[in-house]
């Protein structure tokens, strides 16, 4: 059975399956945010359904409050003039965005007939939100696996996402610019972006709900059966709360999918590595985007930088996701605060699921590293921002209209979405620190390039640092990893075989392991090297009780088996031989073809050799005499002329030559087997 | 003959120290570790002896499992680790294992501290006997070791309970805990897939009990609660600290609100206020509309229920108290009671099952004059009510779980015998399995009949299941292989591939007949003849005439040959190899009778 592994998207008619190997779409899918399908065992799993987001980054800022700079930019004309486009397309500080709703670069759907995804498998949240796009839209009728915090955490980020964007409502819809002819034209990088005509706009919270009522919940270490034939496992990732890897294995072959794990101790349980042992193929996602920033390194700047904006007056704005890295930096300051003398400063979280995130945070006790583990045994809430909301120093707001507006004091430090810079409550600071060279922009979230983040709000006078902290595997560990567990084969995105574009020379900063790591892109197929050659089946015990076990060699015994093979559900099962039918009486008239023996029914092979002495004298001891021996080239000729008959007898055979006499045909078989061995 | 062996060392036709011995495809589990609340001798504990008498609990005891944090199962926990000595793995929820100690430790205080009982375990005991426990989650597979593996599903209850699958092989019993079949107000119902167990261990509180609709009792609580408050008198309400406290705490909560009462109520000493943190913090462990909404509200925060300070017993004016122990065998409870006892306008609601021996099992039978310590006799005037408020699955729930996980045998545990009786006839009515209720210290044993696993190798069962797809899938196939068992390692291949691995050659054995037949007609058209009439017997046989003359079918080759000495017969040759003797024979046989004339 062929094992096959086909990157984004979905199941193609048996003529198009390899269609993708010759690559017609040279485009490279995003090796952190997956999606990938793994035909299994006649299964077809999903792994994983990633929204690559970078598209918006092409559209212009939603601002929460009307924005004059932003309203009123220039329609840009092709250059010969033509301004066609100039409803669709405006010119912002030498840059070109389109003035519409905001839309995503959805999975390839047209690789493989996403209906016949059997399920889903889920590592973390960030890899979820394609999930309504697959689920509502393509005749999927599977199930879909997640813990309970990548589900919760993930309907968080999803409820944000839909919030942000329906908040602003936006009549336009562009679509002219993105005609293959027109996109030609245009400037970079909207000429290069890929894929345009599936870009798609946000899904309703109606089709997340939806989605989301397919999942199941499962926790590490679950053993999950799929139709009987394959097992799939999610094992802590070690990356975020509920994040995990999978094992998708039958009895005799094992895929592990590793996706955004972490091998630092931050607050999520740590990684188990040990359950990725043995496996025949690895399959390699979600490492860190920034290989070259250490993290720790990083929080430290985040928190040097912060303070020093505020002690000269100025305000910190941290585009952040509601849940994740914001956890480990408001507990960084908590520790951080008092002794840098910030105590007085306010934070405040920003987003309509701020409340949520931060109480959700404390109930996934079981999910936690174990220091924070223990904290509920006292019992305690596990993260600390708990008493810095008690003690009034993090203030959360569900948007900046409301609460927050009598509250707003300056300076201070706003934590508030989303990352991509062009919707949510973001847009709004971006639009009123912007001005002053006293505030600070600090970009933590490695998912967008902050220069192209930034591009529609130049020229700025604040000051932007890029401290982007993303606890992903590097590849020092990454290469560390694979020593530890020796999968017999490696399978990752073709960037990850490469050393980064920006730095060609860095040989470091690729996947190296022996063999050469598989690599795939998008609209990919690929066909998985397995050698499977054993399959799981029992054997009944009254089957296991007629055995008759003998041993060959020391240690290695052998037992013929004959029994009747039963298989249901993908579960084979070896039953008793039933006992030979008793002759029916003669009522019923016999035809011809009942006589006929089925030649199906399987004789054993026999083995060993006859020593012709020991022949013979067994011969005579049952009754035959006047036997000749003669020699052969390659062995002997015995003769019994009496009857007539002839033993032909070598080395590795034995033939019989006689009249048609079944009676002596069937004694002379039966001393002959004596000799054999059955097989 | 492979067996399961269950021996209960406590809960055998009993309520109370739940200590059940399993032993499994040679592993041996103990399954709960409690106390028994109506003893304060050495009956409370389970009778260990039973394991030591024939060496250390530790080189006998795979693991132990704790089903919830009561008393009644891991109450002798501290005393059997860390007094008896057992340095094994304890499997737990996180829930449990966050609570247990607490209970724990209160137990302690109360047998050490109140009754002044030496020779009990110690706070550092409970300690180092918590440092040993594994922390399991819902329906995650534990490998104990690499034969013996566990699994938790969710049993309602209380806070944290599970049941347990244990497993070795294909082998398994799945041992219930305490749960309940119905969600209520701060937990969901018991769910287990169906794993059809060899042996299903089941508690059995209720095994008579149908019980009525909750809300019939819920409003028939309240409606009491509220008549004694009116009329400015007090109710005790005993509880455990978790558990039923929540619960009813949540129902009077709610219903203070909707009614505007001002009466106070109060939450006796510090432990239950820790208890409520714990709740707050284990929301994924509640119902489902509770960690819905906790977001908004958490359940868990109550607004009219306070703090009890002991003054608080003398104050005059109606108020309602939660205290512990739910059984009155003991503590707060106890004390409020005899203060409230001896007054008709005030009443006392227990919730839950007591045990025999204990003041509370003494009232609700209707005890009015009781004996306490120092030979004074207690009167008891005050309204005595009883409400089943017991997480616990009653028959109905106990008959459902049965179906949900089909196992092939049920045990009955945690109830009492006369009740089990009466469940043991009705589930092996209705289910057509063997139920069983052993006393403590008897054991049942169960023979098991495990199915061996081995791996096919790929091209031997291909070859079967092409076959499989032929027309006549009626007759049973067989299926011919080799087995061949190194060490544990068991491998089922073709016999060819079983000879080439042991590096052994085919011997072939090959029979020739001749058979004789009357014909003076040339050899190439008797072949054509006996080519045409074993056509027309053998249709779905691969007959075929080769270009040499010869016939073959399938396999099996016939030959037509001149005679040596006599020109009027004829022989034929049939010649055919071991492996298809029964063609070949009934070939020679079919020949033997003479070929039809040619019509």
């Amino acid at each position: 059975m062929l094992a096959e592994f086909s990157p984004p998207g979905t199941a193609p008619s048996p003529t198009s399956r390899y269609e993708g190997l010759r690559s017609e779409y040279c485009l490279s899918g995003h090796p952190t945010l997956p999606c990938n399908v793994l035909k299994f065992k006649s299964t077809t799993i999903m792994l994983d359904c990633g929204l690559d987001m970078t598209s918006t980054l092409n559209f212009l800022p939603l601002p929460l409050v009307q924005s004059p700079r932003l309203s009123n930019l220039p329609g840009w004309s092709l250059k010969d003039g033509n301004a066609f486009l100039d409803k669709e397309l405006k010119e912002c500080s030498g840059h070109v965005f389109v003035d519409s709703v905001p839309e995503f670069c959805l999975p390839e759907t047209e690789l493989i007939d996403l209906s016949t995804v059997d399920v889903i498998l889920i590592s973390n949240y960030h890899c979820m939100m394609a999930l309504p796009y697959i689920t509502e839209h393509t005749g999927f009728t599977g199930t879909v696996y997640a813990t309970e915090p990548t589900v919760q955490i993930g309907r968080l980020l999803m409820e944000e996402l839909v919030n942000f964007i329906e908040r602003v409502p936006k009549a336009q819809s562009a679509s002219l610019w993105k005609n293959k002819d027109i996109q030609r034209l245009l400037p970079s990088p909207l000429k290069d972006a890929v894929e345009v005509s599936t870009w798609r706009r946000c899904y309703t919270m109606q089709e997340v709900n939806s989605a989301l009522s397919k999942i199941q919940l499962v926790g590490y270490s679950q053993k999950i059966e799929l139709f009987g034939a394959v097992q799939v496992t999610p094992l802590s990732s070690g990356y975020a709360l509920g994040s995990s890897n999978w094992i998708i294995q039958s009895h005799y072959e094992k895929v592990s999918y590793v996706s955004g794990s972490s091998l630092l101790t931050t607050h999520p349980q740590p990684m188990d590595q040990a359950s990725l042992k043995n496996s025949d193929v690895l399959i390699l996602t979600g490492l860190t985007q920034i290989p070259t920033a250490n993290p720790d390194s990083m929080v430290g700047e985040f928190c040097s930088n912060l303070a020093l904006t505020v002690r000269n007056g100025g305000n910190v704005l941290v585009p952040c996701y509601p849940s994740g890295v914001i956890y480990d930096l408001l507990e960084c300051l908590y520790q951080y605060i008092d002794s840098a003398g910030l105590s007085s400063i306010p934070f405040y979280f920003i987003s309509p699921v701020a409340n949520s995130s931060l109480e959700f945070s404390q109930i996934f006790a079981e999910w936690l590293c174990h220091n924070k583990q223990t904290k509920v045994y006292l019992p305690e809430p596990p993260f600390p921002h708990a008493e810095l909301i008690q003690t009034n120093k993090l203030k959360h707001y569900p948007s900046i209209h409301g609460d927050f507006s009598n509250d707003f004091r300056q300076p201070c430090v706003v934590f508030t979405g989303h990352p991509s810079l062009r919707f949510g409550d973001v847009v709004h600071f971006m639009e009123l620190w912007g001005k002053s060279s006293l505030n600070t922009v600090i970009f933590t979230e490695p998912d967008f390039s902050y220069l192209e983040a930034l591009a529609p709000y130049q020229p700025l006078a604040m000051k932007c640092i890029y401290c982007p902290i993303d606890t992903r595997l590097n590849f020092i560990q990454v290469s560390k990893l694979l020593k530890e567990v020796q999968p017999l084969h490696v399978v990752c995105p073709e960037q990850y075989t490469q050393p980064p574009p920006a730095q060609s020379h860095r040989m470091d900063l690729m996947v190296d392991c022996q063999p050469p790591a598989m690599s795939y892109r998008r609209a990919e197929v690929l066909a998985l090297p397995f050698k499977r050659r054993y399959e799981k089946i029992e054997i009944m015990p009254e089957l296991a009780d007629s055995l008759v076990p003998m041993e060959i060699k020391p240690g290695i015994s052998l037992a013929t088996v004959s029994a009747v093979l039963h298989t249901k559900d993908n579960k084979h099962v070896l039953q008793p031989p039933p006992r030979p039918a008793q002759p029916t009486g003669g009522k019923k008239r016999k035809r011809a073809s009942d006589d006929i023996p089925d030649c199906k029914v399987l004789k054993p092979l026999l083995s060993g050799s006859i020593p012709v002495d020991q022949f013979v004298q067994t011969l005579e001891k049952h009754g035959f005499s006047d036997i000749k021996v003669e020699d052969t080239a390659k062995g002997h000729i015995v003769l019994l002329q009496e009857a007539e008959t002839l033993i032909q007898i070598e080395e590795d055979s034995t033939h019989i030559i006689c009249d048609d006499d079944e009676v002596l045909r069937v004694r002379l078989r039966d001393l002959v087997l004596k000799f054999l061995q059955k097989f | 003959m492979p067996e399961i062996r269950v021996t209960p060392l406590g809960a055998g036709q009993d309520v109370g120290r739940s200590c059940i011995l399993v032993s499994i495809a040679g592993k041996n589990v103990m399954l709960d570790c409690g106390m028994h609340m109506g003893f304060s001798d050495d009956r409370r504990f389970p009778d260990f002896s039973y394991i030591t008498r024939s060496g250390r609990l530790t080189d006998f005891l795979d693991c132990v499992i704790i089903s919830h944090f009561h008393l009644d199962h891991c109450g002798a926990l501290p005393y059997f680790s860390e007094m008896v000595g057992y340095d094994g793995p304890i499997y737990m929820t996180q829930p449990t294992q966050a609570i247990c100690p607490i209970l724990l430790e209160d137990y302690r205080k109360i047998a050490v501290d109140k009754k002044g009982e030496a020779n009990f375990f110690t706070s550092q005991m409970i300690k180092d006997c918590m440092k040993k426990v594994v922390a399991v989650h819902l329906h995650q597979t534990v490998q104990v070791d690499d034969e013996l593996e566990i699994k938790a599903y969710y049993a309602g209850h209380v806070l944290g309970a599970a049941m347990f699958q244990i497993k070795v092989g294909s082998e398994s019993v799945v041992y219930t805990g305490d749960y309940n079949m119905t969600p209520d107000r701060h937990l969901g119902a018991a769910w287990i897939d169906k794993c059809r167990p060899n042996l299903l261990i089941t508690e059995s509180t209720y095994a008579t009990t149908i019980r009525d609709s909750k809300r019939c009792r819920e409003r028939d609580f309240l409606k009491k609660v509220h008549e004694t408050v009116e009329r400015g008198g007090k109710v005790l309400i005993p509880v455990f600290a978790l558990g039923r406290a929540q619960e009813l705490c949540i129902l009077l909560e709610t219903f203070w609100e909707r009614m505007d009462l001002k009466a106070p109520i109060y939450f006796s000493t510090g432990l239950t206020e820790k208890a409520n943190h714990y709740y707050k913090l284990f929301i994924p462990w509640t119902n489902q509309k509770i960690r819905k909404t906790f977001v908004q509200r958490n359940m868990f925060e109550f607004k009219h229920i306070k703090a009890f300070d002991r003054a608080f017993a003398d104050s005059p004016g109606p108020m309602v108290v939660f205290a512990t122990p739910g059984m009155l065998h003991a503590g707060q409870s106890l004390q409020i009671f005899r203060k409230w006892a001896g007054n008709e306008k005030n009443m006392v609601i227990m919730p839950g099952y007591c045990v025999q021996g204990t003041v509370g099992h003494k009232i609700l039978s209707g005890q009015r004059k009781l004996e306490m310590e120092g030979r004074q006799v207690l009167e008891v005037k005050m309204q005595v009510e009883y409400m089943s408020f017991s997480a616990h699955a009653d028959a109905k729930g106990i008959m459902q779980l049965v179906g949900q996980a089909e196992p092939e045998n049920v045990l009955l545990v945690h109830g009492e015998a006369k009740k089990m009786e009466f469940l043991k006839q009705k589930i092996e009515q209705e289910f057509r399995v063997n139920c069983y209720m052993p006393a403590n210290g008897e054991t049942v044993t169960l023979p098991t009949s495990p199915s061996i696993p081995v791996g096919i190798s790929l091209g031997l069962l291909k070859r079967e299941m092409a076959q499989g797809l032929l027309p006549d899938a009626k007759k049973p196939r067989l299926l011919h292989g080799t087995l061949i068992m190194k060490d544990s390692n068991f491998r089922l291949v073709s016999s060819e591939q079983a000879l080439k691995e042991l590096g052994l050659a085919e011997h072939q054995l090959r029979f020739t007949c001749r058979v004789h037949l009357h014909d003076t007609r040339k050899e190439q058209e008797m072949a054509m003849r006996v080519y045409s009439h074993l056509k027309s017997v053998l249709k779905d046989h691969c007959v075929q005439h080769l270009p040499d003359g010869s016939v073959t079918v399938e396999s099996i080759l016939v030959q037509a040959a001149a005679h040596s000495e006599d020109p009027g017969t004829k022989v034929l040759l049939v010649s055919w190899t071991y492996q298809d003797e029964e063609l070949g024979s009934y070939l020679t046989s079919l020949l033997k009778k003479g070929l039809p004339q040619a019509s």
